[in-house]
């Protein structure tokens, strides 16, 4: 019997064979954390320990609310860089950088093969390049950084066999929520996630990284892509150490299979307060909006404003909605600014945000009040995360997003093309 | 343990309900945590809620963010456990790393309602109420050393004084 990738890459950690169900300890090649870096820094004070077990293994950027946005947040940024200069951690990204998820692809960190955890649940975004990626919290995050180590139970892997081709104005994130809505915000709990089949080989590096994203809202451990060419020449001239790909065995294991016809699939949405309450976006059409956010660790790469612009690019944004653009990087937003995406966006009366998390946490940069209704980008509509717990959040791809944002009102994005 | 009332919820009780976003960032006491918890779900459950008291909830309980102040906030208000149809994994791994225990029982997650006066007996893997004795699922050996050691940062110190020896 063969074995997942999910047991590979953990078995070769744990220098065993291992299966689905065993607990094993492994030291993480990377271990991410963001602006909770402060909080972490206060548990590793109560270890003991002067030093952390490996700086370089470290990856800190500070994206959540970048720049400060009052003075407690501004001392935890600071005390987090006299933390990073007191250890030597050299991997660290200050306010320019862009959301975590985004910059350690870019960046190199998320490789093939490779064991990252992070205090980010989100974490699982990099498995679309075939690594093993995991989200943990403040205090299991402190315990890796003086032990170097984290015991992990394999989980069992459900394969989602993708076929078909996506039509025009539907894309990665509507069958992320098409997914979710039809097996519900749990459906891979504690599991492993592996999307294959022969669509799967066909989707660009951006609607992978927002497929493994989303996986999170499954319940997911891990969600993850085999690495193929594809991935490896995204990864020529980033990836910043050599890495040996793996892949699941022909005969591997899994807890279940499931099928998706892409061909079929058209433009969804996520309705108020959960992940799992989707509709197709015809179905809720019409529904008047007041902001629309385009952004995120999910859905707010070069590929996601290029798509907003070309449905905004010579319309202006709707005068009952404000529309908030947040590039997930610097590096993002320096290509967007070359292609012409960000004066598209800008042109139509668009306000640009530092790249970060912006207000997809509900902690600065554009709240709701009661009884507004937000069109996002993002990965989550829980009541009250955005801003007053009476305001609502419609989940959707960047596309149905400025669709909403030229009509002031939920929009398929079909209407367009 | 000791005696506790009920405060029954439902599916997929996420951690921005728990313990909302706006105060993720912000380092809080473990009594200013308590304030906040289940704010955008129950806003009477920190007024009310007693030392010893227990939340029951339905499926993938603590579905969502990492963020380690939803389990914090509910072991700062005095709640002695979560029993729940399931958890969602994060939450479950901090729970245990902060010594709140969360225990999984289908059949008590259903039959318990709010105010229900319950009993837990960690050690038989029993919830006793006047509707019954429940069973919940024990925890794996592997995670009882860091709850015996009162949580994870405790147990990593005593690792780490131990490999210094």
């Amino acid at each position: 019997m063969g074995r997942t990738l999910t047991e590979k890459v953990l078995g070769r950690k744990a220098g065993k064979d291992v299966r689905a169900g065993e607990v094993v300890s492994v030291s993480p090649d990377y271990v991410l954390s963001h602006d909770n870096s402060a909080a972490i820094i206060k548990e590793f004070r109560k270890l003991g320990v002067g030093r952390v077990r490996a700086p370089e293994k470290i990856v800190i950027v500070l994206d959540h609310i970048v720049p400060a946005a009052d003075e407690k947040y501004a001392q935890n940024h600071k005390s987090i860089r006299e933390f990073v200069a007191e250890q030597g951690i050299p991997n660290f990204f200050d306010i320019n950088a862009g959301v975590c998820h985004q910059v350690l692809p870019e960046q190199g960190f998320a490789l093939p093969g490779l064991v990252i955890v992070g205090s980010d649940s989100h974490t699982p975004s990099y498995g679309a390049l075939g690594a093993f990626a995991a989200g943990i919290g403040r205090t299991e995050t402190a315990c890796v950084w003086a032990t170097g180590e984290i015991w992990l139970r394999v989980p069992e892997t459900m394969r989602i066999d993708l076929g078909g081709r996506f039509r025009a104005g539907v894309f990665a994130k509507d069958l992320s929520l098409k997914l979710i809505g039809d097996r519900g915000a749990e459906m891979a709990n504690y599991k492993a996630v592996e999307f294959a089949g022969p669509a799967a080989g066909e989707l660009d590096i951006g609607s992978r990284l927002t497929l493994a994203n989303m996986s999170a809202e499954m319940g997911a451990k891990n969600g993850y892509f085999a690495p193929d060419e594809k991935a490896f020449e995204w990864l020529e001239g980033r990836a910043r150490r050599p890495f040996a790909a793996v892949a699941s065995d022909p005969d591997a294991s899994y807890e279940s299979v499931l099928a998706c016809d892409l061909d079929t699939l058209e433009p969804q949405v996520a309705c108020p307060h959960t992940v799992d309450n989707v509709k197709p976006v015809a179905a809720v059409a019409g529904k008047p909006v007041h902001q629309v956010l385009i952004g995120t660790c999910t859905n707010g790469r070069l590929e996601d404003l290029e798509a907003a612009a070309r449905i905004l690019r010579g319309r202006k944004v709707h005068p009952s909605v404000r529309v908030l653009v947040v590039p997930a990087s610097w590096q993002v937003y320096r290509e967007a600014l070359a292609s012409g995406a960000l004066a598209a966006l800008v042109e139509a009366g668009c306000v640009i945000l530092n790249s970060g998390c912006g207000p997809c946490l509900g902690a600065h940069e554009g709240l709701l009040a009661a009884g507004e209704v937000c069109v996002s980008t993002s990965n989550r509509n829980f009541r009250g995360r955005m801003g007053h717990r009476d305001s609502e959040i419609y989940l959707v791809s960047p596309a149905t997003a400025a669709a909403t944002a030229a009509t002031g009102k939920l929009t398929d994005p079909r209407e367009f093309s | 343990m000791s005696r506790g009332a009920v405060w029954k919820y439902g599916d997929d009780v996420n951690t921005d309900v728990i313990f909302p976003g706006r105060y993720t960032y912000q380092i809080m006491a473990p009594e200013e945590m308590a304030r906040h918890a289940l704010e955008d779900l129950d806003p009477a459950f920190a007024k009310g809620v007693k030392p010893g008291d227990v939340v029951v909830a339905g499926k993938n309980f603590g579905c969502g963010s990492s963020r380690e102040q939803a389990a914090a906030c509910l072991k700062a208000a005095g709640v002695q456990a979560v029993v729940a149809k399931s958890f969602a994994r994060i939450y479950f791994r901090n729970a245990i790393n902060l010594g709140l225990a969360v225990l999984q029982s289908e059949e008590a997650a259903g039959a318990l309602d709010t105010g229900d006066a319950v009993d837990l007996d960690l050690a038989r893997g029993e919830i006793r109420s006047a509707k019954g004795t429940f069973r919940f699922l024990p925890l794996p050996a592997s995670v009882l050393g860091i709850i015996e050691a009162g949580g994870l940062i405790e147990y990593t110190k005593k690792r780490l004084e131990r490999e210094q020896e």
